[in-house]
């Protein structure tokens, strides 16, 4: 049994134990660099939640994170992993950005709706590209989604030094490769007087839908079934193919969704900086780390997404008052993936435990048959 | 416009670029073969490969000493390695998903690092071109073939070798034999979990070659996110390869060389934008995966399953 299995995860000491050691062995890397831990962290922990407007900032942050982490769980509950967060959120801005600089004289009743759902599709499709490949020619989805991630940069790039450029630009020497500022009308409306946007608002109750989709419908259990093994699930008479593209376009749609949030809630425009991370600010690997954290439930991934965008916000001020840079989350955030995967050998023991110290009540999750979700 | 291509200048120009472009391309998916080969996926070459060119590259702009600085990158790339080898066989922890962890991890390190301790990218002086005595003076193949730094021969050596060392080496047999049936291996004595710490920790050393040879001998500089998804078409070269060392240098040849026309189409400015020209590699990559997954060469058996003795 190799996969990691959200099921037999703690939702409780699994993040405990996986994010104290992550932040001690940070602790020691800070202390290295010749900084305070201590100061370190307390100053993280003021900037990110030490005000409302520190909160509101941090929840903003979340928002793309939260859309990711959610895509993530059905995927990964499919048996499918999607790394193509980060070109997922592009495509999905792309089309929302499309949609609001076409259609500029709709209402806001109708043009965020539409602005929302075609930034959904694109980022499905996308995804949708990496799952039809799998099932059609087994071809590793880690390594399809990576190449597409570079490939949506590039298309955008390529859009905003051209066609999508903002006509002032066009007129000053320097060329900003950015849009320009979308009508009044696509903007997100805004929860309380901060930054804080309806977007993640919505990110709540997808988190809830999804949920209810994974375990509540027939469609749900199928995508956890092939997740869970192809060939029971195949002689089931599921289309083992068919339910891995659609996780993996749901995971996709999140992502632009969230990408699409993004633009009409934060940026109001879209821009770059030539990388992926102008944009989406790593939001398409975060939310991968953010849906371990959480035990890759969609309810789990609404606290998790919080404390990941939070981490975001509050390295800024540590940056601004330690002078540890702001990567410094990053590797964080890989030591927080190693830890949480690596918990799972520790799940499996007490499980292998309590099936022989109850041989009657066998523990299901100790004899499957675990799935192959490896390329071949 | 295909024409201007053609022009023998830019034919040699390419290939000439394409060699040298080969040597990360090759050092690293040729360590993370046999790691495969083995049974243990590491996803995590990208974040090695930048950890490690950005040690290479530190000692170099700090010392001058390019052997120090390949010294350095190659430990720094081993323990990497390590650590990857210790969650995916002790802890027996997925690895798809370990190795996006060591991934993130490099990736924030290196960047972490480079930001406290020099911050701004700053060129050294990389390894020299060596000129092969009499076989550099000849015509088309002296400048393409002989003219390259010590690091670009190193990789093309490193083919044949690994070629011999899985072939031909009773290390290479237990390597196969561990990768495609554990559970006799480990019947014969072989131990499992000390072949595949051997080709991770390997794999490892060599992603820190590939990452060193980025910073110190092609590119000669450090910057964020250096290597930008070159260790995942590494890895994809494996699969494309069929775990075969010939096959993934043609692979990683004709990455290379794809590279190398695409920054000439930029450079002879023949009307594709240069983002679009960008593309290519990424989309070759995909399409080789098609071709890659249909070929009849199956990947080792216990790729990606950690071993666990049956009590």
């Amino acid at each position: 049994m190799n996969r990691f299995d959200p099921r037999q995860y703690n939702f409780i000491l699994v993040p405990l134990v996986a994010g104290s050691l992550a932040l001690l062995v940070g602790a020691v890397i800070i202390w290295l660099l010749g900084a305070n831990p201590v100061e370190a962290y307390i100053a993280m922990l003021e900037g990110a939640v030490g005000s409302p407007n520190a909160i509101a900032d941090s929840l903003v942050k979340s928002g793309p994170i939260l859309f990711v982490a959610i895509g993530i769980c059905i995927a990964y509950r499919g048996g499918v992993i999607n790394i193509g967060g980060e070109g997922q959120l592009v495509m999905g801005a792309l089309g929302t950005t499309a949609v609001v600089l076409t259609f500029r004289e709709l209402p806001s009743i109708i043009l965020i709706p539409l602005a929302l759902a075609v930034g959904f599709a694109a980022g499905g499709f996308w995804a949708a590209i990496a799952g039809f490949l799998k099932a059609q020619f087994k071809v590793n989805e880690v390594l399809s989604t990576v190449m597409l991630n570079a490939i949506a940069v590039l298309f955008m790039n390529y859009l905003l030094h051209g066609v999508l450029m903002d006509p002032t630009e066009l007129d000053n020497a320097i060329h900003i490769p950015q849009t320009e500022r979308f009508v009044l009308t696509a903007d997100l409306p805004r929860l309380i007087p901060t930054r804080l946007h309806a977007g993640i608002l919505l990110g709540v109750i997808v988190a809830f839908l999804v949920y209810i989709l994974l375990w509540r419908t027939t469609i749900g259990y199928r995508i956890r079934a092939v997740g869970y093994n192809v060939i029971a699930s195949e002689y089931a008479g599921i289309n083992v193919g068919r339910y891995q593209i659609l996780a993996i376009a749901l995971s996709g749609a999140l992502a632009g969704l969230g990408g699409a949030v993004e633009v009409l809630g934060v940026n109001h425009r879209l821009f770059t900086d030539g990388s992926a991370t102008g944009f989406t600010g790593n939001a398409g690997f975060n939310g991968i780390v953010a849906a371990l954290f959480g035990g890759l439930h969609p309810l789990g991934a609404i606290p998790a997404s919080f404390l990941f965008g939070a981490l975001l916000t509050g390295a800024n001020s540590m940056q601004r008052t330690v002078q540890v840079p702001s990567a410094f989350v990053t590797m964080l955030d890989g030591l927080v993936v190693i830890f949480v995967v690596s918990s799972q050998i520790w799940a499996k023991r007490r499980a292998t435990r309590r099936a022989i110290a109850e041989p009657l009540v066998q523990d299901p999750t100790a004899t499957t048959i675990q799935s192959d979700i490896t390329p071949s | 416009m295909i024409l201007q291509l053609l022009a023998p200048a830019v034919l040699i120009g390419i290939a000439t670029s394409g060699i040298l472009l080969a040597t990360p391309y090759l050092y690293a998916a040729l360590g993370e073969m046999f790691g495969q080969i083995s049974g243990v996926l590491n996803l995590g070459v990208e974040g090695i490969m930048l950890v490690a060119a950005f040690a290479a590259y530190y000692v170099v702009y700090s010392s001058g000493n390019l052997i120090a600085g390949l010294a350095v990158a190659i430990v720094v790339g081993a323990l990497m390695g390590l650590l990857m080898a210790f969650i995916s066989i002790t802890l027996k922890a997925e690895q798809g998903i370990s190795g996006i962890g060591v991934y993130l991890f490099g990736l924030g390190l290196s960047d972490l690092l480079f930001r406290v301790t020099i911050g701004t990218p700053t060129p050294v002086n990389g390894f020299p071109s060596l000129q092969i005595p009499f076989l550099s003076d000849l015509p088309v193949l002296g400048p393409v073939l002989f003219s390259q730094n010590i690091l670009v021969y190193g990789a093309f050596l490193f083919v044949p070798f690994s070629w011999f060392a899985l072939n031909k080496t009773t290390i290479g047999l237990k390597i196969r034999a561990v990768g495609q049936t554990p559970e006799a291996a480990d019947s014969l004595g072989i131990s499992v979990a000390g072949v595949r710490y051997l080709t991770v920790t390997f794999g490892g050393a060599m992603a820190g070659i590939a990452g060193a040879s980025l910073s110190i001998a092609l590119l000669n500089i450090f910057q964020q996110n250096l290597t930008s998804g070159l260790g995942f078409i590494a890895v994809a070269l494996v699969y494309f390869g069929g775990w075969r060392p010939l096959r993934i240098m043609l692979g990683a040849l004709l990455f290379s060389m794809v590279s190398a026309l695409q920054l000439w189409i930029q450079t002879l400015g023949l009307g594709l934008p240069s983002d679009i020209a960008g593309m290519l590699p990424y989309v070759l990559t995909i399409i080789a995966l098609i071709f890659a997954a249909r070929q009849i060469v199956t990947q080792p058996t216990a790729l990606t399953k950690p071993f666990e003795r049956g009590e």
